[in-house]
């Protein structure tokens, strides 16, 4: 439900980005989306095709998303394992002490222009 | 056709927020105004607590309230009424969170001269207002008996970024399957510094500790 807000984000930023560089049309923008971010991609993508059509900037300029997979670290035995899978607990020693790695990024990569 | 030229970005988008909250907690510092963000799902008795808190609170700090909500002006209503205090409505205009810029707008409707401690109620929601810092000094939440003691096991980031979880209307456990074992089990698994305070904002039952949880922050931050 927070996706559109995030999109008028991302347009703020790829306005500065394109300011920045002279820039008058974006073709698409490259998105990093963590798995476990709480950003659902498809709502991103429905939100950002009603936002950024009206824009002269970004009119008809696609949103790409990189899914990045989720991965946890156990401080108990140092091993990495797939978040979505094991959650908070880990798989091979059972310890709870584990923190995320990555996959919680909402990330502008770049932007195609 | 000309060759698609791509121009490498790499920043978080909520970079830019972060940065304006980190600026508006030192603005406020230098200006002796401590901001405490309250969040919660809709329905939790948010308005409520904060009557009881306010009342038990408001001859020892100057307290003021900013209500946030998509839309009406209830809350802030209801909270001038109820304790006499400065109480400003903010409109999100459909956003399901504020974040430091719109909390930055709704500080300058209130007169700060004369507060030492404003009270954001944040839109009720467990999932995005605990991904946009508000450049509070801390965050608390509510979270009431009926919505079960599960919460911080499905809403893990609303609980890691918590200071203190206050579970209101224990009045009603009895007619709960409400473990509140389990409950502040769950809660230290998100942050272990989280502090718990279970109260009844209705009676006041518990009301005394949350005050005196909030003046002690308050008296800790200045020093």
């Amino acid at each position: 439900m927070h996706e559109l807000g995030i999109v008028f984000y991302i347009i703020r930023d790829v306005k500065e980005a394109a300011r920045e560089h002279g820039v008058e049309h974006v073709n698409a923008v490259v998105m990093n989306i963590g798995e476990v971010s709480t950003v659902v991609p498809e709502y991103l993508t429905d939100c950002w095709r009603w936002a950024a059509d009206k824009e002269e900037l970004l009119k008809g300029c696609a949103l790409k998303v990189n899914i990045i997979p989720a991965v946890t670290r156990c401080d108990g035995c140092g091993a990495e394992y797939g978040t979505v899978a094991h959650g908070k607990t880990c798989p091979v020693c059972g310890s709870d002490q584990t923190w995320l790695l990555r996959g919680n990024e909402v990330e502008i990569k770049e932007i195609e222009v | 056709m000309d060759p698609v030229k791509v121009i490498e970005i790499k920043k978080s988008v909520f970079a830019d927020n972060d940065r304006d909250a980190d600026l508006l907690r030192k603005e406020l510092k230098e200006r002796g105004v401590y901001l405490l963000n309250l969040m919660s799902s809709p329905g939790s008795g948010k308005t409520t607590t904060l009557i009881q808190l306010i009342n038990r609170i408001k001859d020892k700090v100057r307290v003021a309230v900013m209500e946030a909500d998509i839309d009406s002006d209830v809350d802030a209503v209801k909270i001038k009424e109820a304790t006499g205090i400065q109480s400003i409505q903010l409109h999100t205009g459909g956003m399901c969170h504020l974040d430091a810029e719109m909390t930055r707008q709704g500080l300058g409707g209130l007169d700060l001269k004369e507060t030492d401690l404003v009270i954001l109620e944040n839109v009720g929601n467990l999932v995005c207002p605990a991904e946009f810092d508000t450049g509070s000094c801390r965050n608390m939440m509510i979270l009431s008996v009926p919505e079960g003691e599960d919460k911080p096991l499905k809403y893990p980031l609303m609980f890691s970024v918590c200071d203190l979880v206050v579970i209101n209307k224990i009045d009603v456990l009895p007619y709960f399957d409400f473990d509140m074992d389990k409950c502040r089990q769950y809660i230290k698994m998100r942050n272990p510094a989280a502090e718990v305070i279970p109260i009844c904002a209705k009676s006041g039952e518990g009301i005394d500790a949350l005050a005196g949880w909030v003046l002690r922050e308050l008296e800790n931050w200045k020093h």
